[in-house]
């Protein structure tokens, strides 16, 4: 039985915050899309238009969207390569060293994005511990730093982390029978990983892509520093068109299609991993 | 790849070159804030110049002084009314329960940049003129849902009937609120509050759009001066946010022994 005293407080308490997050959360999102779907008018007032979400494709702006897209599909892939293994040498440590391979992963994480982002400008500059290296070994420096290669690198080294622990979180949940019992029925090592071990840890591939993917696609700040500001992203854009160029309207149309695509690649996830990613507790 | 399990050396090696790609950039950055030199890659001895230089900047120092400010006030802030949302969203009806928190999530989820320039939108429609005030605002917005997805799943754990036997015995809410709710979640809300902490003394993305008249953060200037190129200062302050932050996660891990659970 509810008391009346608990039915009172209990209608009161949620409704500070929901005011303060529709006006805090929801209102600026709605301000976003109505700007997104407007234009000014010479007389000062503002007309429904689409012709915001119609400038994409202009081939300038397609330009960026296919760069930023397939820039951060390459982070994405090189991530995966890179993290399956890592991970899957992670579930056969023993538990001592896992949870310190564990720990070291995590904390890069938590270091700033910006740090790191900018401790590959001191390593790839011209005058970087890299061009010094060459130099030492007799080989003409080079120009690494403000090139694609270098904006690809930032994305890898920033979201490696993010791609690594959910394949280590799905492989580690593949019991020892399962791959026992593939090797008792004939099973060579290919098969077993071809058929057991690959397809059980779609959901940790999923989620790992979707963690990659979502921030590499929206960053500017790695462009913005280790690209040298030559080859605008999406994130670039938006942030241009909010400061300098002042075209809000175009920015927020920009900013809606980017919770576009993340909405889309979350539905992925959620589809497969039924939300446990995104669950409330997981923080980190 | 299934090979390597009869040999371990070579998935040691592997492992080891992954934490030294994820760690070898952070450490060379942070050798190079104690160097004689103006280089970042040519060692000149030892010296605390570049920490020196830092307090004698005007510009980092009111950084360093607005990054404080809003840290504490928002964490301060995001502390008290997150645990008065958790508790009313614990209360609600399942499916108002579930819309709130699906909201609660959006700036969770959304990417920094749209959460940045839509409070933007908000403040320039409100009027308010960007700066510190409109910097807090933002900060307060984006660490309550943590404090929230922190203190629920403790407010789980108590059994309705200890509420509400307390209520039978005459208890009024605000007494249960002491001294049957806060006791249980008093470790889960200070958790929170360090995280909120820590995401305002670590926050770039939001800030850089939130913010004006000269009201920056310490991640606003780094930025700003990285956008120069290379500079030895950046690396001391970069050496002092990293070991801030390692500090308070340090902090937060011993606290929390759930931890575990809050990873990925």
């Amino acid at each position: 039985m509810k008391t009346v005293a608990s039915r009172e407080t209990r209608n009161l308490l949620q409704y500070p915050y929901l005011l303060w997050i529709s006006l805090f959360i929801v209102v600026p999102l709605v301000l976003v899309l109505w700007y997104s779907f407007t234009t000014p008018t010479p007389t000062g007032s503002y007309e429904f238009s689409i012709s915001n979400y119609r400038r994409f494709f202009e081939p300038v702006y397609l330009r960026v969207m296919s760069r930023s897209i397939l820039l951060a599909i390459e982070a994405t892939l090189i991530c995966l390569a890179l993290g399956y293994p890592a991970a899957m040498i992670m579930v056969r440590l023993g538990s001592k060293w896992r949870n310190t391979v564990l720990l070291l992963l995590v904390l890069p994480m938590w270091i700033n994005f910006l740090l790191r982002t900018y401790s590959w400008m001191a390593l790839l500059g011209r005058q970087g511990v890299l061009n010094q290296f060459l130099q030492w070994m007799g080989l003409p420096p080079q120009y690494l730093l403000y090139s694609r290669g270098a904006v690809l690198i930032g994305m890898v080294y920033n979201f490696l982390p993010f791609m690594i622990l959910p394949l280590y979180t799905s492989l580690s949940k593949i019991g020892k029978e399962q791959i026992e019992a593939a090797e008792d029925l004939g099973a060579n090592r290919f098969d077993v990983f071809r058929r057991v071990i690959f397809p059980l840890s779609l959901p940790g591939i999923l989620t790992g892509t979707t963690m990659v993917f979502m921030p590499a696609v929206s960053t500017f700040v790695i462009s913005a520093l280790l690209g040298g500001g030559q080859d605008m992203l999406i994130g670039n854009l938006i942030e241009q068109q909010f400061l300098s160029t002042g075209d809000w309207h175009f920015g927020s149309a920009l900013s809606i299609l980017m919770m576009v695509i993340i909405l889309i690649s979350m539905a992925f996830v959620s589809l497969t991993d039924k939300g446990k990613t995104f669950e409330e507790g997981n923080l980190w | 790849m299934v090979k390597l399990r009869n040999r371990p050396s070579l998935s040691q090696i592997y492992i080891l070159l992954v934490l030294l790609f994820l760690y070898a950039p952070i450490g060379v950055l942070i050798i190079f804030s104690f160097n004689n030199l103006r280089s970042t890659s040519v060692w000149g001895g030892f010296s605390l110049r570049w920490y020196g230089e830092l307090f004698q900047d005007r510009q980092i120092l009111s950084a360093l002084y607005y990054t404080l400010s809003i840290a504490i006030l928002s964490s301060v802030i995001s502390a008290a009314a997150g645990t008065i949302a958790a508790i009313g969203i614990h209360r609600m009806h399942p499916i108002a329960r579930k819309v709130i928190l699906a909201i609660n999530n959006v700036p969770v989820l959304n990417p920094d940049i749209v959460t940045g320039v839509s409070l933007m939108t908000l403040f320039t429609a409100l009027r308010l003129r960007l700066g510190f005030t409109t910097l807090l605002l933002s900060h307060v917005t984006f660490n309550i849902p943590y404090v929230v997805l922190c203190i629920l799943p403790r407010l789980r754990q108590i059994p309705k009937e200890v509420t509400e036997a307390a209520m039978d015995l005459g208890a009024t809410p605000m007494y249960v609120f002491f001294h049957v709710i806060l006791p249980e979640i008093r470790s889960a809300i200070f958790t929170g509050f360090l995280i909120a902490f820590t995401l305002s003394v670590d926050d770039f993305v939001i800030s850089f759009f939130t913010t004006g008249s000269g009201v920056n953060n310490l991640p606003i200037v780094v930025y700003s001066m990285a956008r120069r190129g290379i500079n030895p200062k950046i690396n001391a302050v970069s050496t002092l946010l990293f070991i801030t932050v390692f500090c308070l996660l340090m902090i937060i891990n011993k606290r929390d022994t759930n931890i575990q659970k809050l990873e990925v």
